[in-house]
């Protein structure tokens, strides 16, 4: 049971870096819009980039 | 089968052979080439297709679900685009020589926009990157200056229907960024905290039941107070904000009953977690914070995009001036640099900048977007003229009498602005509540610890706090946004735009419902149905009447494509009338029957032919006598009858108005079941916009106005809520509260039902959770009240409300 005063802080560490990562993806501007993706995915194909 | 799909007519015709290869509708008989292979409905549809046929993007008609709407390119040059003083304001250098620009775009309202948009203009040698932003119309574009001039990209927009203008509000959009990140940062964060206290707790409640050695039962409290500390320093610090500056405002608002309560739960728990002994609450804290920051993201989402739509309309106005200076040489100025004194010139085509006294010059303008009069209006030397409207035929030199934000479009706009920030009564219902909330639970908490001091005085301060925590308002809190937001995204799929909550409140109540004629209640489909005249006339009608795209002029063009209109030598439309014109020497006048009496005096003894059908009267004199009269019909949308007839039954009282002859309204009125009383003919936008401001003195009661044209504009700002009808002008969706995306009034009856629904679930939620504060509140003052049944009951409150607010059909298609 004493393995609880290692494996929670050890928890707390991983739940940490995941709010970073979060953190991070909000400032990098991943969730700004949400609508556009979603219907650009519909038609997304090779074509997309080329010229 | 519901209404909708009966009434709904499949946009496509039936018959590929007659439909536009570009757009889909159907092409007038007149237009259709029967040798041709493809058929086009227009020069806009035709330009748009030869762009994606040679840009290899044939594949776009594959797409299942295209804009069924022809395409109408302003054919606008975009030099000002180029100008160094437009790159300043608008134009984002990038780092390796790049350069990117917002630029927002009319008529984005479907998901084919995005594959246009995000392609098309790669086609042209420089852009790296376009990225389209649905909701907010935004398009931003990333290219090589130094290869492409910034016109020939918007050009290139512009000939596929969608006109861009620069957006102007970078700064705050910045901001508003910046909001939005932080209020998703502190969502994640709350959550993350909120799960992890809620798996400490799981041990705690756990241990009680099976029995915990004391040393792991101090590490998980201490843990759970770890955690807690940063959720209420960090994301729950703004209730603690928002209840400060309430109380040194002298106000109650929700955030106090919610800072009283985190503040007592979480002081007793610290405490307690020190003393090694008394009950902690931070599991229930951790879970409101998340719960109430949800909330609170979903509200914000609900009241930006009311006031993005005044963001937009202030684009549409230009970003360029041409400033004649001192020793008489024009200069391009940025509009900001424009001041009162300064004579500008403003070109044909071009929208005027600022407000000002025309001082050189005689023209034509579109005054469409401030009056909402969409045929044009002379205009020569001593008048005024107002930014915003669109020069149309011959270059002015204008003195500037007002600029920025004095001109009247800004102060209009302003009004837009400050009425999309009006909130829902029913938010000031709940903040309202909250005095009241305050002072019960504050009085409820001190009987608790008197009356416990003389039973046991140990227990009197625990239960007193445990009663402050409980009630802690976060169901009430969440009960209004979250149902308001739910029939917002559902009315969306149902294809009905709502842009604020508020709109919704009031359509719950049954009112007034103004309704405009053409376009709303008809198909604005006009044609010559009646003819009594020599044939000869015809071309002179079609000559006068060339220039013009008003609906009575394109009727004619329907009616009679073989005919070729004759050369007119000078044509003036007169607003709110008809049209006079020279052809071929003769002058003819054409117009409607009061405009032909007024203009010719032989006119003035023929007998008025008495429409006995929904049909617009109009008279042609040539050379001072009456020749001919002909009944231009509208057909009236097959669900229309029914339509009202339901809305009668909801209560509502239904009125016809429009700016059309007083009889042809009646005719109408008759055809859909509106008493006469009710049909208001012959009304300018002015008196449109004064009826309504009119009702809505009279009585206590919503007013709603539904139109489609920028003729409705005044009026549907004016009214408690405005609905713009499919197909309707950029200027009144802008000012529309509501937006109906499918042709034919069904949606206002799904809308109208809809929205009674909404209230009734936000009224179910505030009952639901003044129910369980109840409970909770005479738990605590019992001393029944446990961290553990706090903890059930504190989210079990909230998840009643979302649950509730999810599982509401409030949108649902209306059985017939």
């Amino acid at each position: 049971m004493s393995v609880i005063f290692l494996v929670l802080p050890l928890a707390l560490v991983v739940v940490a870096a995941a709010v970073a990562a979060f953190v991070w993806a909000t400032r990098r501007g991943q969730f700004d819009d949400l609508d556009t993706p979603a219907l650009r995915m519909l038609h997304d194909d090779d074509e997309r980039g080329k010229r | 089968m519901s209404v909708v799909d009966v009434i709904s007519p499949p946009l496509a015709p039936a018959d590929t052979r007659t439909a536009c290869g570009h757009c889909g509708l159907d092409v007038p008989s007149g237009v259709l080439d029967e040798s041709a292979e493809r058929q086009f409905c227009c020069i806009g549809c035709r330009t748009a297709f030869a762009i994606l046929h040679e840009g290899g993007l044939d594949r776009y008609y594959d797409l299942a679900d295209r804009r069924n709407e022809p395409v109408r390119p302003t054919g606008r040059t975009y030099d000002e685009f180029d100008h160094p003083a437009f790159c300043d304001l608008y134009v984002k250098p990038l780092s390796n020589g790049l350069a990117e620009v917002e630029l927002y775009l009319e008529g984005v309202h479907c998901a084919s926009c995005v594959w246009l948009v995000e392609r098309v203009p790669l086609m042209l040698p420089g852009v790296m990157r376009a990225e389209l932003e649905v909701r907010r119309s935004l398009a931003r574009v990333t290219w090589n200056p130094s290869i492409l001039p910034l016109s020939r990209v918007a050009r290139m927009l512009d000939s596929l229907g969608y006109a861009p203008h620069p957006f102007r509000g970078v700064t705050r959009d910045a901001m508003r960024r910046r909001e939005d990140r932080g209020m998703l940062v502190r969502i994640g964060v709350a959550g993350a905290i909120a799960v992890n206290v809620m798996l400490a707790a799981l041990a705690l409640y756990s241990g009680w039941l099976g029995g915990m050695e004391p040393q792991y039962e101090r590490f998980f409290r201490w843990t759970s107070l770890l955690l807690v500390t940063p959720a209420l320093a960090w994301p729950g610090r703004i209730f603690f904000a928002g209840a400060w500056s309430a109380l040194r405002a002298r106000t109650l608002h929700m955030d106090v009953p919610i800072a009283l309560g985190l503040a007592a739960g979480y002081v007793q728990g610290a405490v307690n977690t020190v003393r090694d002994h008394g009950p902690v609450y931070f599991d229930g804290l951790a879970t409101l914070i998340f719960a109430l920051l949800v909330g609170r993201y979903f509200q914000q989402r609900g009241q930006r995009a009311a006031a993005d739509s005044a963001e937009l309309l202030y684009s549409v106005t230009p970003s360029t001036a041409r400033v004649i200076d001192a020793v008489g040489e024009v200069r391009e100025v940025p509009t900001q640099a424009v001041l009162p004194g300064m004579i500008i010139e403003v070109r044909a085509g071009e929208t005027l900048p600022a407000d000002g006294t025309i001082v050189m010059g005689r023209t034509q303008l579109d005054n469409s977007l401030l009056t909402g009069e969409s045929r044009p209006v002379s205009a020569g030397t001593g008048e005024r003229v107002y930014a915003g409207t669109v020069n149309l035929s011959a270059p002015v030199r204008v003195h500037i009498d007002e600029a920025g934000e004095q001109s009247r479009v800004a102060k209009i706009l302003r009004q837009v602005e400050e009425s999309s920030q009006r909130r829902a009564p029913v938010v000031a219902l709940a903040n309202r509540m909250a005095a009241w909330f305050v002072a019960v639970v504050l009085l409820l908490a001190v009987a608790t610890w008197a009356t416990w001091r003389l039973i046991d005085p140990s227990r009197g301060l625990d239960n007193a706090i445990a009663l402050l925590i409980v009630t802690c308002p976060c169901a009430l809190a969440l009960s209004t946004p979250l149902a308001v937001s739910m029939a917002i995204g559902r009315a969306a799929r149902a294809g009905i735009f709502i842009k604020g909550g508020d709109a919704l409140e009031r359509l719950a109540t049954p009112g007034d419902l103004l309704l405009d004629k053409t376009g709303t209640i008809t198909e604005a489909r006009t044609s010559v149905v009646r003819w009594a005249g020599p044939d000869w006339v015809k071309p002179l009608v079609l000559a006068v009447e060339s220039g013009s795209s008003h609906p009575i002029a394109e009727g004619f063009r329907r009616a009679w494509p073989e005919l070729d209109a004759a050369p007119a030598a000078w044509t003036e439309h007169v607003a709110g009338g008809g049209i006079v014109g020279v052809v071929g020497g003769r002058d003819v006048v054409v117009g409607s029957p009061r405009f032909v009496r007024r203009r010719v005096r032989a006119a003035r003894e023929a007998a008025p032919t008495l429409p006995s059908d929904a049909l617009t009267p109009v008279w042609i004199a040539v050379n001072g006598s009456l020749v001919a009269t002909a009944g231009l019909g509208d057909p009236v949308r097959p669900d229309a009858a029914i339509a009202i007839s339901r809305l009668r039954e909801d209560g509502w009282s239904m009125s016809i108005l429009s700016g059309d002859d007083a009889d042809v309204v009646r005719a109408v009125g008759s055809h859909v079941g509106v008493s006469p009383a009710q049909c208001i003919g012959g009304a300018t936008p002015e008196a449109k916009r004064a009826r309504v401001e009119a009702l809505s003195v009279a009585a206590d009661r919503p007013v709603v106005m539904v139109g489609d044209g920028i003729n409705d504009a005044a009026a549907i700002a004016a009214a408690s809520v405005g609905i713009g009808v499919h197909g309707g002008a950029e200027a009144c969706l802008a000012s529309a509260d509501v937006y109906l995306t499918k042709p034919g009034l069904a949606s206002l009856v799904v809308l109208t039902r809809a929205a009674r629904r909404t209230m009734r679930v936000i009224r179910r939620n505030i009952a639901f959770s003044i129910g369980y504060n109840v409970i909770g509140a005479g738990l605590a003052m019992t001393g029944h009240l446990t961290p553990l049944v706090a903890a059930i009951l504190m989210p079990a409150s909230s998840l009643t409300v979302v649950i509730a607010s999810w599982r509401s059909r409030t949108f649902v298609e209306e059985a017939p």
